[in-house]
């Protein structure tokens, strides 16, 4: 016969380890329930497309729209799948998001910070999107990431080219698939030297806002690192519509090559005003004179017609690339919009699938565990050849590409030309870069 | 030398359009008392109307080239325009070039149509109403007329380029003895200044050597006593807002070769243009053109980088800084007449 003492030490001691023992799974469930942001409890999962639809960006915001609701299709298993029958990563089976149907609102950013921010706040905080994803300025994809870090989901930038927004502002709720001013500067400026040679004697005109000042620092050091020299540095107001006062003065400056860290209608303006005053005309210390525009884009190609003939530039990436990505994705969008899609609408396509693919590889929609499953992630398929979201500061690095302004286009599509397809290892920079530095990723933040 | 020479010649070209945007607003306050801000929105209306007559030209049949690829690798759509099947590929190609110019016969009547309805179908139901009233019904009915030329024509610039034999640029130096190459301005831009000027001494001709002028002058000095006179001074203001929208919409076309049009093309021209009146006096059609060319150079200069370097920003605020100075000095405005916005 065994005796047993019972004591009072005993109970209480069996009590907490029997009452933790039954809590435990009420805590991870409490817990789980409020673990974070707008986390999806239907059958359902809704992302938030951000883009411009009114003001000066609208069609880009437009083509940005089709790119998105493409990928959602392709996502929910509807059209040929487009990119889900490249990209390297299988994880996506075309049955939504880890089985939950895809479903999207969008907001218009305006291309204004508040309005985007302001947009963007509403669809988490009304519509439960669990993901941002779009826009077309830096400005505005600064803005959103900031909200998206406190608001606990996560930001999928779209067409933003400041080394800030993975540089000095970068956050660890966002993630940036686009190139950025200083790929621009490292991609160009061997093919600089080679069309136009190493003794050049460079302008610029800059707009004068955050972007226009990465870029021309890129520019500026990539271009002086090969020997060339800085004339003059001058800043033009965003605003500005007629740059023949700031043109007249590159006539007799002593340059002989014009960049023009310019974008959107600010570009087409200024190039076109370049053109009418003869500079591509003009004989400059006994060299051709050219113009360079670092950062191009289709619509503005489109913008700037016939002026963009032979003008260098670069882009995130074309329609006209032969990778089974690339293609896969031009067959889809074009054969459903009757057009190629623009190098914003391809960065807004693969970061809706990347996202996607980053919740069913961690298995959840917790933006900690979609952040740890696209750091340092790498990948094919989805055009640019192999790629890599480097974890330290949320930076896709893949092959940048240079073109120029079609001389003989046969249609209206083909305004460029691809020059040279610059490898990801020429383009790749230190995280603590000083172009890059001043910011901090923080920690993850799942929000609720 | 040259440099000033050039932002000179920058000056006058800006000025052009300043002025030719405010001697239109001017004519509307003249004549109506109506603080018209959807003038820059006529401008813009101008400028589309060569972007339409350059697609009515272009417009083609599509033919098959089986050589050709398209981007999806399907037979390439080769566009043919009408008018140079009709006419030929030489004389169908220039009349196509020449579509800007011709743009001026198609924008007279549209603006002087889009001007009847605007006074008579909204306008005029604000005569009697305060200014802030008319602010506000034009400021919405600007927005309203951007929108629906975005919704047809998108919001990305579209080139309207000159014609072939009006592009390019010219060397003014060695015509007044520089060295090759100081002064090099571009042609489609010395045509725009002596359009502007054409146009200006068209209206103050207008106004200054007809009866119907003589009316709306007196009829802008003392509209009750012409009215008393039996005459119907009503209808011929009418007229005159149409024919201010008229000059907006033709300054608004012969600018597309310079910067190429976009929906909001209106709104950059609008509060500088009501700068200028201002400062060149509210009523004061000389004064409206005086100032379009004096702010237009002031701002060209404002802009050069000896400028910049040396008063920061000064590009972005000379014109309201020069404003505020003649305000002080001149409360009338430089060409200002008494009793204008005084009561």
């Amino acid at each position: 016969m065994t005796k047993k003492n019972v004591t009072r030490r005993g109970v209480l001691k069996s009590g907490a380890v029997a009452g933790t023992g039954l809590a435990l799974p009420t805590i991870f469930t409490a817990s789980s329930a409020a673990a974070f942001t707008n986390e999806p409890t239907g059958s359902s999962v809704t992302l938030g497309f951000n883009v411009p639809q009114t003001g000066p960006y609208a069609d880009e915001g437009n083509d940005e729209l089709l790119a998105q609701q493409l990928a959602v299709e392709h996502l929910n298993g509807e059209g040929d799948g487009g990119c889900l029958n490249t990209f390297s990563s299988k994880a996506l089976q075309g049955n939504g998001i880890l089985g939950k149907k895809v479903g999207f609102v969008t907001g218009d950013t305006q291309t204004k910070s508040d309005a985007a921010r302001a947009s963007a706040k509403s669809m988490i905080e009304k519509d439960g999107a669990i993901m941002i994803n779009g826009g077309s300025s830096s400005g505005v994809a600064v803005a959103v990431q900031g909200l998206c870090q406190e608001a606990g989901v996560i930001f999928m930038a779209g067409l933003t080219h400041a080394n800030d927004t993975t540089g000095k502002d970068k956050k660890a709720n966002g993630f940036r698939h686009f190139f950025n001013a200083y790929m621009s500067g490292a991609a160009l400026a061997p093919v600089l030297a080679a069309e136009m040679g190493k003794e050049r004697r460079a302008y610029h005109l800059t707009a004068d806002y955050n972007w226009g000042w990465t870029q021309e620092e890129s520019i500026v050091a990539s271009t002086e690192a090969l020997g060339w020299e800085t004339v003059n540095t001058v800043k033009t107001p965003l605003a500005s519509t007629d740059f023949s006062s700031y043109i007249a003065p590159v006539l007799n400056s002593g340059a002989d090559v014009l960049v023009l860290n310019h974008y959107g209608g600010n570009m087409v303006n200024s190039l076109t005003n370049a053109i009418q005053f003869g500079l591509l005309d003009k004989v400059a210390n006994g060299k051709d004179f050219k113009i360079v525009v670092p950062l191009y884009s289709e619509l503005m190609a489109a913008g700037a017609g016939e002026n963009i003939k032979g003008v260098l530039g670069s882009m995130n990436w074309n329609w006209q690339l032969q990778d089974e990505g690339t293609k896969a994705f031009v067959k889809s969008f074009g054969e459903k919009y009757g057009k190629p899609p623009s190098n914003s609408a391809q960065t807004c396509y693969a970061q809706v699938l990347l996202y996607a693919d980053a919740c069913e590889r961690a298995g959840t929609f917790n933006p900690c565990g979609v952040a740890e499953a696209l750091e340092d992630f790498e990948f094919d398929g989805l055009g640019n050849g192999p790629t890599w979201y480097r974890g330290a500061d949320h930076q896709c690095f893949k092959d940048v590409l240079v073109v120029r302004g079609n001389e003989n286009p046969t249609n209206a599509y083909d305004t460029l030309e691809i020059v040279e397809i610059t490898p990801r290892s020429q383009v790749e920079y230190d995280p603590e870069h000083p172009m890059f530095a001043g910011g901090e990723l923080g920690k993850c933040n799942p929000g609720a | 030398m040259d440099a000033i020479l050039l932002q000179i010649l920058n000056g006058l070209d800006k000025g052009s359009a300043y002025a030719l945007i405010a001697l239109g607003l001017t004519l509307i306050f003249g004549t109506l008392g109506v603080v018209n801000f959807a003038h820059g929105a006529l401008f813009m209306i101008g400028a589309f109307c060569a972007v339409t007559l350059q697609k009515l030209l272009n417009l083609s049949f599509v033919t098959l080239d089986e050589t050709q690829k398209d981007f999806l690798g399907n037979p390439l759509k080769v566009e043919t325009p009408y008018i140079e099947a009709w006419f030929g590929p030489e004389v169908g190609a220039t009349i196509i070039d020449w579509s800007v110019p011709l743009s001026i016969l198609f924008a007279i009547p549209i603006m002087l149509l889009v001007g009847y309805v605007m006074e008579r179908g909204l306008i005029k139901h604000f005569y009697k109403r305060p200014h802030a009233d008319q602010i506000l019904v034009t400021f919405g009915l600007a927005i309203v007329l951007q929108e629906i030329v975005k919704y047809f024509f998108g919001a990305n610039p579209i080139q309207t380029p000159p014609p072939d034999v009006l592009s390019g640029s010219v060397d003014l130096g060695t015509m007044v003895g520089f060295d090759p190459n100081a002064i090099i301005y571009p042609i489609w831009r010395l045509v725009y200044f002596g359009f502007a000027v054409g146009i200006i001494g068209a209206v103050f001709s207008f106004l200054q050597f007809t009866t119907f002028g003589m009316v709306v002058r007196a009829g802008m000095a003392d509209r009750e006593t012409v009215g008393l006179l039996g005459i119907n001074i009503d209808r011929r203001f009418t007229i005159m807002f149409g024919i201010a929208a008229g000059v907006a919409g033709l300054a608004g076309v012969m600018y597309g070769p310079i910067n190429p049009p976009n929906y909001h093309m209106g709104m950059d021209f609008l509060v500088l243009s009501f700068v200028v009146v201002v400062v060149g006096g509210m009523g004061s059609l000389p004064g409206a053109v005086l100032a379009g060319f004096l702010l237009g150079i002031l701002e060209s200069f404002a802009s050069t980088t000896w400028a910049t370097t040396t008063i920061p920003g000064i590009n972005q605020i000379i014109i309201y800084l020069v404003a505020i100075i003649v305000l002080l000095t001149r409360p009338r405005g430089l060409m200002g007449r008494k009793g204008v916005m005084e009561e």
